[in-house]
């Protein structure tokens, strides 16, 4: 078995770095030895005792008490080294703004513009390696979801746990659109955006009396809703096969033909026609409306809306009290969330030529929401940090096969526990008078909702 | 009418379930005000759990009858409390008193371990264990439809409610029980009280793995096929339960689980099997409108 | 001059299930005074108060604000009728008992977000201000000169730019009355303030004594529940009591000290100072 870090094997296992402190030897090596009896309880039947189905068609055990031995010493020998090489280092979360964060802030002013740089670059960087290119869509893909839930969870505080419903609506909308009235992908845009938005409306609605936890399910439920829906009303959404054939894009109306004659993009401009064209074009597409969100967020912040917005995260009733209107707020938030979904949705149909309901379950609305909290609420570039880390990460590891999604879970949960109000935990405030200062994260609500 | 009756105890009886599952999510909510994302998986490492020891006993030759079905659930409440005690431990104790959503997090990404863990080290495929209990008792036979009351059914409601009955008696009339509902109320003061709120809230996911585990082995039972991936329906269903019955309430869960079940399966019966998730969550979503906090959930005043 | 009546609360009664929290209370506030609702720990005087700013609705009974721009014999606006967020429009802002600012926005951010619905409007929607194509430039200078403003009435100004959250626990106090009287263009025409001076040492409740004076002298009155009785007897016009959810006095602070039945329903309670 390839070694996978059980979690055992991180930070806070069994028996407490966090309140032993300073650990001897001998204690060190019978808490690890204790961790290796939990781990040897957890992996002894799961793992030990493999169930397969025998030749006569019944389910028989194969034996693999190896592979249990080799998962107990690594949590033995894990163990034993957090306790001895870091004990004397309290390993708890942290959400002050540490060393690392405040460095992070500082070179912040300079990151995010030297991101924009390489963003802006790849194609060249990268020299049309496909590659490279296809994986840099994808990246930005979820830096546009992850800015686009960042307005509802992030500045709203509204919890959102079915934000891939809108993702949907707008793949599914453009995909329709396109395939059935010959929509153009720039009429079709919008269209998808606006249908993204009153979906976002209408679940705004019912649930705008929710609270916290209430409010996370019945998103939930929108979301599954959605997904089962496209699912079964096959007329429409061609159910589980999906819809194919979805216009490809074209440069402004020329396309992207191989054979390069008069009226397609490489005939036009007199290239070479190359398969790149059409994939570095889909690149700077998303990486423009991934900014153009970026763009309407940050604007969005420093006026009215925006700010009550954040108030409304940091305090309902107090908001009510200086007249704000509660439910129009939400709404605008749950609509603009949506619209961004929306559009990241018909650049998917358009750029994959084939959906299903497949690309919309649950997993996705969870994997965008841990963008935007590892990245750090309401942070524009943690987000773009977290996606890039995330989802650049997860292609890394494509090695690892069947491992990958393990690792994937596991690192959430590790990065997690060490940095719980994500990479960046501080708020910049919208106005100054003088020097605008990071507001630490403890200060900083989370919304009831 | 016979038909109905017959859609009433398979409804009943996958209610029982969801709601075995819901009392993890609830009490865990009650206590630490967090949803348990991984606990839908949980329940499935206990389904594993429960069809390894039957496995076992299989290959002992010693599976048989009552005795058997015992040892598959004492088994899997055990290794499963484990899994339970080592989720709270690992991803959840570091961020006791941290921001709200912080836990949500490493619940979504235990979820996916766990998934995965099971995928890697037990295979994708879906396991058919067969029937491992056959057989029921024929309640009517109206036009030729035998309405018939499985042994398995029987066994779902007859071990939930006594574990319910056990669970109750826990949590109304140990030292343990109002350990647990000090904490709810003030996690703090009890603390200050000499509560070992850290013990006691290991209890509580200790507790609720081992229900899930009962939950788990039935549904094993029930359906005879299982596979890495049916804690997640299974836990929002659950979850749904939770909520619809008033997430933090005991008896709210296992009313929510079997509303949740017995519409799941009359939609199923009379309107179409594809859109039963729809129904459930659409009479979710339609009783918060109108209940915000549920059916038996504890109306929040607002404090101004 | 004749007082004219800013609010008037008539017969209002406020039940929770079984529990009579206020019972058939009428008092008014007069234009340009400062009426103080006083009364031993759990006679009403915050249900009430939530009741006149519409965070609860009254079982019976009706709330009028009779707002002195619309001039005598107007209709007034019937402040129980309204949602939560017309109240503050209508022209009444309040504070909490437990300070309720937005921790982690600063001083001047609170302020902003105070002028909201006077800033929303400029921005055509919030489409015109991300486009550029608006008024909203010129409305928000405007809005954060008049937030410099409050901040020094408030002695707050030099911390203008830390988190609320991270003010002293007085400095919170003043923060949260600023933002109150940036919620209308002109100031709101009722103030009402929970236990202001709740927490504050002798100093802070001098100083807050001032401060309210003077938001009366420029044209806010102001509703007050208040416990300090040194601050109640010195700045209020008028003073009405309450006790077990009913009104015992309504009268001048000199004659209310003075009542017995006052002075019977704070006994051991409170010393009438």
């Amino acid at each position: 078995m390839s070694p996978i870090r059980s979690p055992e094997g991180t930070p806070a296992s069994p028996g407490g770095v966090n309140r032993t402190g300073k650990a001897s030897p001998a204690a060190a090596v019978k808490d690890a030895a204790l961790a290796a009896l939990v781990a040897f309880g957890l992996f002894a039947m799961m793992v030990g005792l493999r169930t397969e189905i025998g030749p006569e068609g019944a389910l028989v055990l194969r034996q693999r008490w190896g592979d249990v031995a080799i998962l107990c010493l690594l949590v033995f020998l894990g163990r034993l080294v957090l306790s001895l090489w870091l004990g004397r280092r309290r390993i708890a979360a942290s959400t002050a703004p540490g060393r690392w964060t405040a460095r992070l802030q500082q070179a912040g002013r300079l990151f995010a513009p030297a991101m924009l740089a390489v963003a802006l670059t790849l194609p060249a960087i990268t020299q049309g390696d496909r590659y490279l290119l296809d994986l840099g869509i994808l990246v930005l893909t979820y830096v546009m979801l992850g800015w686009g839930l960042n307005i509802v969870v992030g500045l709203a505080g509204l919890l959102d746990l079915g934000y891939v419903a809108f993702y949907g609506i707008g793949a599914y909308a453009y995909a329709l659109l396109a395939t059935e009235f010959g929509f153009s992908f720039w009429l079709g845009l919008p269209v998808a955006g606006i249908l993204a938005a009153f979906w976002g409306v209408l679940l705004g609605f019912p649930v705008l009396r929710l609270r916290g936890d209430y409010l996370a399910i019945v998103t939930l439920a929108f979301g599954e809703i959605i997904r089962v829906v496209l699912l079964n009303w096959v007329s429409l959404t061609g159910g589980p096969d999906g819809i194919s054939g979805i216009p490809r894009p074209s440069f402004f109306g020329l396309p992207f033909t191989m054979s390069g004659g008069e009226g397609s993009f490489a005939g036009t401009f007199g290239l070479e026609p190359s398969p790149s064209h059409r994939v570095i074009f889909l690149y700077y597409l998303i990486l423009g409306l991934a900014l153009l969100t970026n763009w309407v967020t940050i604007r969005l912040r420093r006026q009215p809306l925006g700010r009550a917005w954040e108030a409304l995260r940091e305090d309902e009733i107090a908001c009510r009290a200086l007249g704000i209107n509660v439910t129009i707020t939400k709404l605008s938030a749950f609509a603009i969330g949506a619209m961004f979904g929306g559009f990241a949705g018909a650049f998917f149909a358009t750029r994959q030529a084939f959906i299903s309901p497949e690309s919309f379950t649950f997993i996705e609305s969870a994997i965008i929401l841990a963008i935007v909290v590892l990245g750090g609420l309401g942070s524009q570039v943690g987000v773009a940090i977290a996606a890039l880390v995330m989802i650049g990460g997860f292609e890394i590891f494509r090695d690892l096969g069947e491992y990958r999604m393990l690792v994937f879970g596991g690192a959430m949960v590790v990065i997690m526990v060490l940095r719980p109000r994500g990479l960046v935990g501080t708020r910049t405030p919208s106005i100054a008078l003088g020097q605008k200062r990071a507001i630490s994260g403890e200060l900083v609500g989370e919304g009831h909702g | 009418m016979a038909y109905a009756l017959q859609q009433l105890i398979n409804g009943i009886s996958l209610g029982m379930i969801y709601g075995l599952i819901a009392v993890g999510y609830t009490m865990v909510y009650g206590i630490i005000g967090m949803i348990n994302f991984a606990h839908g998986d949980v329940f499935m490492v206990g389904a594993f759990i429960a069809l390894i020891t039957a496995l076992l006993l299989t290959a002992g030759g010693v599976l048989a009858g009552p005795a058997g079905i015992l040892v598959m659930l004492l088994a899997a409440m055990a290794v499963t409390a484990l899994y339970g005690w080592t989720a709270e431990r690992v991803a959840y104790r570091p961020l006791r008193g941290s921001f709200r959503l912080a836990p949500l997090i490493t619940a979504i990404g235990l979820s996916i371990v766990l998934q995965n863990f099971v995928q890697v080290s037990q295979g994708a495929r879906p396991k058919p264990t067969g029937t491992l209990l056959p057989g029921g008792w024929e309640v009517m036979r109206q036009d030729g439809f035998v309405v018939q009351f499985a042994y398995t059914q029987m066994l779902i409601i007859g071990i939930t409610l006594a574990v319910l009955a056990v669970f109750t008696v826990l949590v109304t009339r140990t030292p343990l029980g109002r350990a647990m509902r000090a904490c709810e109320q003030d996690r703090k003061m009890a603390a200050l009280l000499g509560i070992d709120t850290d013990r006691t809230i290991s209890l509580t996911f200790v507790i609720g793995a081992a229900l899930a585990a009962v939950a788990g082995t039935m549904y094993l039972l029930r359906y005879g096929v299982i596979d890495f991936y049916i804690g997640f329906l299974a836990g929002v269903k659950a979850f749904t339960a939770a909520v619809l019955g008033g997430i933090g309430s005991l008896p709210g869960a296992v009313l929510g689980g079997l509303l949740i079940g017995l519409i799941e399966t009359f939609w199923s019966a009379y309107f179409s099997v594809q859109y039963k998730d729809v129904a459930a969550f659409s009479i979710l979503v339609l009783t918060l409108i109108f209940l915000p906090t549920g059916l038996l959930g504890r109306q929040e005043v607002e404090k101004v | 001059m004749p007082l004219q009546v800013l609010l008037q609360v008539q017969d209002v009664t406020m039940r929770f299930g079984g529990l009579t929290a206020v019972d058939r209370v009428s008092f008014a506030a007069a234009q340009g005074q400062i009426t103080a609702l006083i009364g031993p720990n759990g006679a009403g005087k915050t249900t009430l108060f939530n009741c006149i700013t519409g965070f609860y609705r009254p079982s019976e009974g009706a709330i009028l604000l009779h707002p002195p721009q619309r001039g005598p014999g107007a209709a007034p606006v019937a402040l129980h009728r309204l949602a939560g967020h017309r109240i503050a429009r209508a022209g009444v802002a309040r504070t909490f008992q437990n300070i309720r600012l937005f921790p982690g926005m600063t001083a001047l951010e609170n302020l902003l977000v105070a002028q909201h619905n006077a800033l929303m409007a400029t921005t055509g929607w919030g489409i015109g201000a991300v486009l550029g194509l608006s008024r909203y430039p010129a409305a928000e200078r405007a809005a954060v000169e008049k937030a410099k403003q409050w901040l020094h009435a408030t002695q707050l100004l030099e911390r203008a730019d830390d988190p609320a959250g991270a003010l002293p626990y007085g400095a919170q106090r003043r923060l949260e009355i600023a933002r109150a009287m940036c919620t209308s263009p002109d100031g709101p025409a009722l103030l009402c303030l929970d236990e202001p001076a709740a927490g504050l040492n002798p100093r802070e409740s001098e100083e807050l004594a001032r401060l309210l004076l003077a938001i009366r002298e420029a044209g806010t009155s102001i509703l007050l529940i208040e416990h300090d009785m040194g601050v109640v007897m010195r700045i209020s016009d008028r003073v009405v009591v309450l006790d077990h959810g009913q009104r015992i006095a309504d009268a001048a602070p000199a004659e209310v000290r003075a009542d017995p039945k006052v002075i019977a329903a704070y006994l051991g309670e409170e010393e009438v100072a």
